[in-house]
């Protein structure tokens, strides 16, 4: 802190420092560590090197010993250590194998014409496509059947869909809450009402799942009435619970940080309580709510067992709160588990990884940069 | 909508902040805002009641102490004790990771570094960063790192090029090193706030004495500081207890027989078995009575931690009362 003696002239105390700010750097390691190897597992698919055809350019088995080493590895898919581990008997079988499987596909798949196309190739991921028996382009998420279709678009809008209804359903009670217990209630009051509320953030996320999943469906439906059990206003509401306590906390800080002195002097002119709330400390508290707003979105987007338990899991295109939603978290935990090590699929779970992370690390950066601004601003150093 | 006139409405908007007669839109927003708080607060009562409603009554010692038999689904071969062997084990492994990592974090940007240093900033920026990283992300990362490129590397170097699978698999250890990454700000802001809360004059008298930064550091700011670096771990324990996304894919197990016998073994885990019991049961009304009971223990499990977490913090704030 401020004194500095000179300790530096001693080897073990400069040992230890650097040994201190070294170990200290290991957020600032864990951070990058996340996103390269998020993005390393994603990275084939941003080239454009993985082909996802049904139907794959057959080299012939017979003519293993004319080809190329190299052309061999790629064809393959082997690692160079993992080609020259090999004798010529096993590429050989190998090869044989390969040709098998081409040979094994059904006939309804060699006629379909969706069969050749590379469907990992950003075109069919991000833009509509008229798959055969589709009357018109679509957006499709269908990572296992005869031709795999990874269109990453309705799980963007599921969790979009998601998020939204839980900001929509959360926002406003948190910050109602915020306000009451930061401007409104008595002390006393405010001692317990602060920690019961963020209690809420202690609860397990798949305990709120399973609750909303046995419970919680069965009584909105009964009151709502809606078709699908499980869907996107469930899954919001679920999500509620886990949002309405980061909401909550900042907003709460947010307000509390305004100096007393302004809601001091509305209230010696005569305002209300509500209106020295109101019309003083909300405008001046502001970005912060905003940024509660910004962080309790990361929050939600980012959320995984809640809404893999309570939003249907369908992957369809709607912005409808009644239908069964998927999300790219859900999605990332239900189908990890089968998809290939290495594969198309496995990729593209990588891919919708990556993407999460830069969207909220977008987002948190945006609300902490906020909140630093408003924090600087109210101690009156701007 | 209002139950105010239109007349009080107006006055209130058109004088600014001289009240009427009788403030009805004050008393009107006041009443809104309290119910959104106790709107907040029944949330929290129905999910807590319904849990200790259902769960209660299904929860017993055989319960807690019963292997589980293949088909866990059937109330009679429900048990629970592997899972909270299992996630006891990975929460304290983590805790032996996350702990020395995170306090000495802390004593950096506390002790060592300037407020306004360009490395304080980016590791303050770095730390809230990790805490808003989805958990998910967390459970990719471990299975691409730490399952399949350190775990790998490992195996290829203890066990040479014949592919002997050890540590390059799901197990203990990457669930443990995983969760100890995504609780490392907790720890670390936990921390950070005990540490400011010492006395400086106590620093200064270490210092006076003779002391050297490191002795002062090491026998008197860090001793002082040890209940708010306990409440940090705690905290992280209770954060980690109740996760499943991040061990998903690296270490959790569907079913297993025998309980983990090395860190490189697979292990059952309490939250994924929560998951596993309200989506794959084959009968879900015959298995309701076991999911709730074991959300109960879950969460009776996380509570407990973040009470105790809770207790002691709130003895060190007393203490620093009296003190100052």
């Amino acid at each position: 802190m401020g004194i500095h003696r000179g300790h530096k002239a001693r080897p073990l105390e400069w040992v230890a420092e650097k040994l201190i700010f070294a170990i200290s750097l290991s957020a600032i390691l864990m951070v990058f560590l996340i996103f390269l190897f998020v993005a390393r597992e994603a990275w084939p698919i941003f080239t454009g090197s993985m082909n996802s055809a049904a139907i794959q350019p057959v080299l012939q088995a017979s003519d293993t010993a004319k080809l190329k080493p190299e052309v061999l590895q790629s064809y393959l898919g082997l690692t160079k250590a993992g080609f020259t581990a090999m004798d010529r008997e096993s590429i050989q079988a190998l090869m044989e194998v390969r040709q098998a499987a081409m040979d094994e596909l059904p006939a309804s798949v060699r006629s379909d014409k969706d069969a050749n196309l590379n469907t990992v190739s950003w075109k069919y991921l991000i833009q509509p496509h008229q798959w055969t028996g589709y009357d018109k382009p679509e957006y499709i998420w269908q990572p296992i059947s005869t031709i795999n279709k990874y269109n990453i678009i309705p799980l963007v809008i599921g969790s979009i869909k998601a998020s939204l209804v839980a900001l929509a359903f959360s926002v406003p009670l948190a910050l109602g809450a915020a306000i009451y217990v930061s401007q409104l209630a008595r002390p006393a009051l405010k001692e317990w009402l602060k920690p019961a509320i963020e209690m809420l953030a202690g609860i397990p996320s798949v305990v709120v799942g399973s609750f909303a999943y046995i419970f919680l469906a069965t009584v909105l439906q009964k009151f709502l009435g809606y078709e699908s059990r499980l869907n996107a206003l469930l899954a919001g509401v679920a999500l509620g619970f886990a949002i309405i306590p980061v909401v909550f906390s900042i907003a709460e800080d947010a307000l509390t940080s305004v100096p007393r002195a302004y809601t001091q002097a509305a209230l010696a002119l005569g305002a209300s309580k509500w209106k020295a709330a109101w019309q003083i400390g909300l405008p001046a508290a502001i970005p912060g709510v905003f940024a509660a707003v910004v962080l309790g979105f990361g929050r939600a987007i980012g959320e995984t067992m809640i809404v893999l338990l309570a939003s249907g899991n369908a992957s369809i295109v709607s912005w409808s709160v009644f239908d069964s939603t998927r999300t790219m978290t859900a999605t990332i935990a239900a189908e990890m588990a089968e998809a290939v090590f290495g594969g198309n699929h496995y990729r593209i779970l990588f891919l919708i990884g990556a993407l999460l992370f830069v969207v909220t690390f977008f987002s948190n950066l945006a609300g902490d940069l906020i909140i630093h601004r408003l924090k600087a601003k109210m101690e009156g150093k701007v | 909508m209002t139950p105010a006139s239109p007349a009080s409405i107006n006055a209130g908007s058109a004088n600014g902040f001289r009240s009427a007669s009788f403030d009805y839109t004050s008393y009107f927003f006041t009443g809104i805002t309290g119910l959104a708080v106790a709107l907040i607060l029944t949330m929290l009562f129905v999910l807590l009641g319904t849990i200790l409603a259902n769960g209660w009554p299904s929860l017993s010692w055989r319960f807690i102490t019963a292997n589980p038999q293949k088909d866990f689904f059937e109330p009679a071969s429900a048990g629970v004790l592997p899972m909270i062997v299992g996630t006891s084990v990975r929460v304290i492994l983590m805790t032996i990771f996350v702990i020395p990592v995170g306090v000495i974090t802390a004593i950096y940007l506390t002790e060592y570094a300037h407020a306004s240093s360009l490395s304080t900033r980016v590791i303050r920026g770095a730390v809230n960063n990790l805490a808003g990283v989805p958990s998910i992300v967390f459970g990719l990362f471990g299975a691409g790192f730490f399952v399949h490129f350190v775990g790998k590397s490992m195996d290829g170097f203890i066990y040479g090029a014949a592919g002997t699978k050890v540590w390059g698999q799901e197990c203990l250890l990457w669930a443990s090193m995983t969760l100890a990454v995504m609780t490392l700000p907790v720890v670390i802001v936990a921390t950070e706030e005990s540490l400011r809360a010492i006395l400086p004059g106590l620093r200064e008298a270490s210092l006076a004495l003779g002391a050297t930064k490191l002795q002062t550091i090491v026998r008197i700011v860090v001793p002082q500081a040890l209940p708010g670096i306990m409440t940090g771990g705690i905290l992280a324990v209770g954060r980690a207890a109740g996760e499943v996304a991040p061990i998903l894919f690296t270490g959790a197990a569907y079913y297993m027989a025998d309980l983990p016998k090395s860190l490189s073994n697979q292990f059952m885990d309490l939250g994924y078995h929560v998951f596993i019991l309200s989506t794959q049961s084959p009968d879900i009304e015959k298995t309701r009575t076991t999911l709730y009971a074991t959300v109960l223990v879950l969460l009776l499990l996380t509570f407990a931690l973040n009470f105790v977490a809770v207790l002691i913090r709130s003895k060190i704030r007393r203490q620093m009362r009296a003190a100052h």
